[in-house]
């Protein structure tokens, strides 16, 4: 799993640092800081924080391009 | 919709973020044709922002920021190949390897490369780097954790800054070179780049401005240190060469395109321009490379390097090539960025260096924590949060409706003064690093030769 977040749409609500704080973390006040490729245990708690982001800024997917042919 | 422009053969040149989005949006919108996209790294498309800060930070390796896509573009995907040419009347792009793919429409997002150092033997130097592809990112991390005495950066706009500030935070000694009066006064003007150069400072950066780096030094061909315009010198053994980006478009030199070192013209729905600025109908442009016309700036003919323009724009580009004439949509969205260093979160809309005026409209310099608002003439044209983020979207709507400045002030946080002052945006060519938002409806470097017959 694979994510991005729009960091012109997060409002640092910090939702989802409270849902997957091994994920997503504030750095300094306001800054959101995140691992974009997500650990295998991790999965449901980052569904969880992309659902739960008032302004679904976080976009989860499996890696583009992963299977080139 | 028209059948035909579902139908056909696609080629996206550039498989980064912009690429990647089209393609995303080219099959959303039904495209049912075959879908080529070139990249010229071997890497599957991968999200750039992180690389001056989690992965420099050592919390990200460099190879985990590929992006996540939408959904399956079903695509051919040609990557680790450079395009080196087009032919615009055979409709074919050329690739490095000898390869000429056809193509019915094409998408041109070969967005920007870094701008490298100019003296090629000093530039080949062991430690010399710059930062711009997740191998570049991947390599300077490798340094960071070898633990370097000193590091320099040239150039301290967001890039050189967010590089700057990830040293600091793990301890080295980093000292940055500007050729302008402080860090980001290029993107941000006078205020806030004074404001960044005291933040700078405080966090033990030895930050110098109005310099220039005369030549950097090696011994048996690793960095040892650099000269500086005014006589002094460092010992370094690493220096960060972010002196902004280049245009990926010396491939289409022989296109026939409105192509040069400041992008690829296009018109408001993405269609390129040719040499004689006749709009193309086949040939799209989208993201860093792209240079376009926005009506909430007199329609100047604007250059991003935004990830949020990355992505939008690449929307309306993918949907125009798959849309008959009146379903095409204009490439309107408001320019917004966002850049965080030294512990704060910097988010702009609008064009800040498109502006004569600039007020402090909520919170203060002095608590690094305020809302910054640009005019032009009378007009809000740009708003700058330092960890302020909740409220940009409220000065958006005022750009969008071109509201008067100075602005009326906020229910929260009032400013103590509330005064314009000049925004005091310098002309680039007096900077170190390019800019990362160009105003490009003139170009007085570049002459039209009409005829070109060989």
């Amino acid at each position: 799993m694979q994510i991005v977040v729009d960091l012109n749409r997060c409002q640092s609500y910090a939702q989802c640092a409270f849902l997957a704080p091994q994920v997503f973390e504030l750095h300094g006040e306001e800054a959101l800081m995140y691992t974009p490729a997500v650990p295998d245990d991790q999965g449901e708690r980052v569904r969880r924080a992309a659902a739960a982001c008032p302004v679904q800024a976080i976009l989860v997917g499996e890696r583009a391009g992963a299977r080139v042919r | 919709m028209s059948g035909e422009r579902r139908d056909g053969r696609i080629v996206i040149v550039g498989a980064s973020l912009a690429g990647l989005r089209a393609a995303e949006t080219l099959r959303e919108e039904g495209f049912g044709g075959t879908l080529t996209l070139v990249g010229d790294e071997p890497r599957p498309p991968y999200d750039r922002p992180p690389l001056s800060k989690q992965v420099l930070l050592g919390r990200v390796r460099a190879q985990d920021v590929g992006l996540p896509g939408r959904r399956d573009v079903d695509a051919r995907w040609r990557l680790g190949v450079a395009a080196v040419g087009l032919d615009p009347i055979g409709k074919q792009v050329l690739l490095a390897d000898g390869e000429r793919l056809p193509f019915d429409r094409l998408l041109i997002a070969t967005g920007t490369r870094a701008r490298p150092w100019p003296n090629p033997e000093e530039a080949a130097l062991d430690g010399v780097m710059t930062l711009r592809t997740a191998d570049d990112a991947a390599r300077l991390a490798e340094r960071l954790d070898a633990g370097p005495r000193r590091v320099l950066v040239i150039g301290a706009g967001f890039t050189g800054s967010e590089i700057a500030s990830a040293c600091r935070e793990r301890g080295f000694e980093v000292t940055v070179a500007e050729r302008g009066p402080s860090p980001l006064v290029g993107a941000l003007g006078g205020a806030l780049g004074a404001l960044a150069a005291t933040v700078q400072r405080a966090h033990g950066v030895d930050l110098r401005c109005g310099v220039t780096v005369t030549s950097l030094r090696g011994r048996d061909g690793r960095l040892i240190g650099a000269e500086f315009s005014d006589g002094s010198r460092i010992e370094a053994d690493i220096a960060v060469v972010a002196l902004g980006a280049v245009r990926n478009t010396e491939w289409l030199a022989d296109a026939g395109l409105a192509a040069g070192p400041r992008g690829v013209a296009c018109d408001a729905g993405c269609r390129a321009f040719n040499m004689y600025g006749i709009v193309t109908d086949d040939v799209f442009v989208a993201g860093d490379v792209a240079r376009f016309p926005h009506p909430l700036f007199e329609y100047q003919i604007l250059a991003l390097e935004h990830w949020g323009n990355a992505v939008a724009q690449a929307e309306v580009a993918a949907h125009n090539m798959v849309s008959p004439g009146p379903c095409r949509r204009p490439h309107l969205t408001v320019p917004a960025f966002w850049s965080s260093q030294f512990g704060l979160n910097i988010k702009s809309v609008g064009v800040p260096t498109f502006s004569d005026q600039v007020v402090v409209a909520q919170g203060s310099l002095r608590e690094r924590r305020l809302v910054a608002v640009y005019g032009y003439r009378g007009r809000v044209t740009a708003a700058v949060g330092v960890n302020r983020a909740k409220w940009l979207g409220y000065y958006q709507g005022l750009i969008e409706t071109a509201a008067p400045f100075p602005p009326r002030p906020g229910a929260a946080d009032p400013p103590a003064s509330g005064v314009p002052v000049p925004s005091d945006v310098p002309s680039p060519q007096t900077l170190s690093h390019g800019p990362t938002v160009a105003l490009t409806g003139h170009v007085p470097d570049r002459r039209l030769t009409l005829v070109r017959h060989d």
